[in-house]
């Protein structure tokens, strides 16, 4: 049943994976990725790291790729606005990347840091969410305290980002006059647009996705 | 292990279930297209551009501090379980921990990040 | 001995010659799926059922709270309604604009109508009345609440209408944001249980207790009310009802992200919307009141899954009564009440209670 299982889930993340890579729609691409992340989370069950699984789900799937989403529709990209030297740059990292993690797949699987066999069994009825924590808040304390500063330097980050760095916001990607956004508007006056607000959609932006004409 | 099964299974026959009355619904349906009933609804007016358009950058902001509070919420699980083997040294180690995020906090609310309509 | 073990115990015990029968026997693991199985699709049956008649009694107490009859032509008090319902909307006729992205577009709805089924699959409705009982049975409920996000975001984009982005986008902000205080509001109790399984949260409020001298039922919601409140509120927004109904505020966005959704398309986002309502409801009970136990032992065990659904059926009425009596919010007003005012108070109730349970532990 297990190698069954897990050659099932193996299956679908590697396709699902793929087709991140294949898919020209960024949307459909996204949401294979939330698929693939969801397979991910069935092996770590079938390793009986199931909280490992849930939080994968949670965090990845629920929320890393809700924020991927909105950076879609943020930027809302019909064609690639790279030219040139800045894609063979990028395909370049991307195959470097690839490289580095083949060449970890083939370090492990050669044994040096093969797992070992599986710990002692726990009880069934808190299973590894509680050794867990027990491990967490004892042992790796120190690495669980510097999260919370990572977390508060991401928060400042993301401020910075978005709203500039003098209270003044951030020239956006494409600073076109008649470009609009999409629920931009002040909730207090309307939902969308202010009168005399137009919704004339940029003429820079081509409609992206595979449906534009 | 075994007891993870059933919810993929419920998985399974619910995605089932959604294909099936899709599909039942998809053969029995009447379609009589018109160009009319292609157009996309905008409350009887001709349809004006696309809604192809970008999105606010609030959004972006609200994604972004929704995972980094959902992160401190899922360290909260392990240690909620645990909380009794840890005792005081968890109770303290926590604490520091909401503290350290509680600055961040107060940096956004004086940044007014969780001001909807803060001006740009 | 639940009813599933007396039923596989019968299952098996019986003196049966077929071959099929012979070799389920002397196999326990296809005996266990199929029997998984039947007791799935018994669970998908019911509980579509009480989500179709949840529609009709939706409408029904609407009716009466404006003075109105509500549904009452087909059958007897309308009873056959939901049935109406649904042949009707099978048969309606289906229009999907010529520019949205058909792939996403049909997905979006069974992704509206999946998590909050198999959310249902943790729910304990009685003593060993649960599809199954997984030790991180809460993290379930969160991860699939989580999921149902795509639903709305990708429907609304996928519509390419601007009602439906716009709708979109603020349901998922809104879901997103809500979610959060909805995590931390659970945690308190995690706290006063020390395990994850639904199961075990249910069987610790059993019994009494006694706050400041007064004997009370062991539910949480006696010692958690702050979280219960919470967990309340968020469940409102979490299912887009009134008084955070934004996403599909009619007067401003049509029907927000099923704005261009027809025939069963649009009846599985209803569908899904009123899952999500029973499911969520199923989850307050267990977390907060008490799941199938009653302080008095009125029920012999077997039909103790009727205080759970007395329970369940009580949290419903809540969902319709506040949908006709509570105005909406502005959107800046959500925002604000997740952020600045649910969020820090499930935090300080989470130190609040760690505080408590830990002078209260043994030492």
């Amino acid at each position: 049943m297990v190698p069954a299982l897990f050659v099932g889930f193996s299956a679908l993340l590697l396709v699902s994976a793929l087709l991140v890579v294949l898919h020209r729609n960024p949307v459909t691409s996204a949401l294979f990725l939330v698929v693939a992340f969801c397979a991910l989370a069935g092996i770590y069950i079938l390793m009986h790291a199931e909280f490992i699984g849930m939080v994968q789900i949670i965090v990845y799937a629920g929320a890393i790729m809700v924020l991927f989403l909105f950076v879609i529709m943020y930027l809302n990209l019909g064609a690639d606005p790279e030219r040139g030297a800045a894609i063979v740059m990028r395909r370049l990292v991307g195959w470097l990347a690839g490289a580095i993690v083949v060449a970890q797949a083939v370090l492990l699987l050669a044994g040096r840091w093969a797992i070992g066999p599986a710990g002692p069994p726990l009880d069934p009825s808190v299973g590894n969410t509680q050794a867990l924590g027990v491990l967490l808040y004892s042992k790796f304390l120190f690495p669980f305290e510097i999260t919370s500063l990572v977390l508060l330097v991401a928060m400042v980050g993301a401020i910075v980002i978005s709203k500039g760095r003098g209270g003044k916001p951030n020239s956006s990607p494409d600073p076109s006059p008649e470009a609009t956004f999409m629920g931009a508007g002040d909730a207090r006056v309307s939902p969308m647009l202010r009168p005399g607000d137009s919704i004339t959609p940029a003429a820079s932006i081509a409609p992206a996705g595979e449906e534009s004409p | 292990m075994r007891e993870y099964l059933p919810i993929l299974m419920f998985i399974v026959v619910g995605i089932g279930f959604a294909a099936v009355t899709l599909g039942l619904s998809a053969i029995i349906v009447p379609r009589r297209l018109s160009a009319r009933k292609l157009a996309p609804y905008e409350c009887g007016v001709e349809p004006m551009g696309t809604a192809r358009q970008r999105i606010d950058i609030k959004f972006y902001l609200v994604a972004v501090l929704f995972i980094l509070f959902d992160i401190e919420a899922v360290f909260l699980y392990p240690w909620a379980v645990a909380f009794r083997q840890l005792g005081l040294y968890g109770l303290v180690e926590m604490i520091l921990f909401i503290v350290i995020l509680l600055v961040g906090y107060v940096y956004l609310l004086q940044k007014k990040a969780l001001d909807w309509n803060a001006s740009q | 001995m639940s009813v599933w073990d007396r039923l596989s115990a019968w299952f098996l015990g019986l003196p049966l010659v077929h071959p099929a029968a012979v070799w389920l026997k002397a196999h326990p693991d296809p005996a266990f799926v199929i029997l998984t199985l039947l007791k799935i699709v018994f669970i998908l049956f019911v509980f579509l059922t009480v989500v179709s008649y949840l529609v009709w009694a939706e409408r029904k107490i609407c009716g009466r709270m404006q003075g109105r009859f509500g549904p009452n032509r087909v059958g007897i008090f309308g009873l056959l309604q939901p049935l109406a319902d649904v042949v009707k909307l099978l048969f309606k006729e289906e229009s999907m604009p010529g520019s949205v992205n058909k792939v996403i577009f049909s997905i979006a709805p069974g992704l509206a109508i999946v998590p909050a089924l198999v959310s249902f699959s943790v729910v304990p409705v009685g003593p060993g009345l649960a599809v199954t009982d997984v030790n991180v049975g809460l993290l379930v409920f969160l991860a699939m609440s989580s999921i149902g996000v795509y639903a709305v975001v990708l429907g609304g984009w996928a519509s390419n209408n601007k009602y439906a982005l716009i709708g979109g986008l603020r349901s998922a902000a809104q879901m997103i944001s809500y979610e959060l205080a909805m995590g931390i509001s659970t945690i308190g109790v995690i706290l006063l249980v020390g395990s994850l399984s639904m199961v075990e949260i249910v069987k610790a409020q059993a019994g009494w207790i006694h706050v400041f001298g007064l004997p009370l039922p062991g539910w949480f919601v006696f010692t958690q009310p702050v979280a219960f409140l919470i967990f309340m509120i968020t469940a409102f927004a979490e299912t887009n009802r009134t008084p955070f109904d934004l996403p599909e505020a009619e007067s401003e966005l049509v029907a927000g992200f099923h704005t261009e959704y027809s025939s069963m398309k649009f009846g599985l986002f209803f569908l899904g919307e009123y899952s999500n309502i029973i499911t969520i409801c199923a989850i307050a009970v267990t977390l907060f009141l008490g799941g199938w136990t009653w302080p008095w032992h009125w029920l012999p065990e077997s039909l103790q899954f009727i205080w759970f659904f007395v329970k369940l059926a009580v949290l419903v009425f809540v969902f319709i009564w506040a949908r006709w009596t509570l105005p909406r919010f502005r959107y800046d007003q959500l925002m604000d009440l997740g952020w600045k005012v649910l969020l820090p108070v499930s935090l300080g109730w989470v130190v609040l209670t760690a505080v408590v349970v830990y002078m209260r532990m043994p030492r």
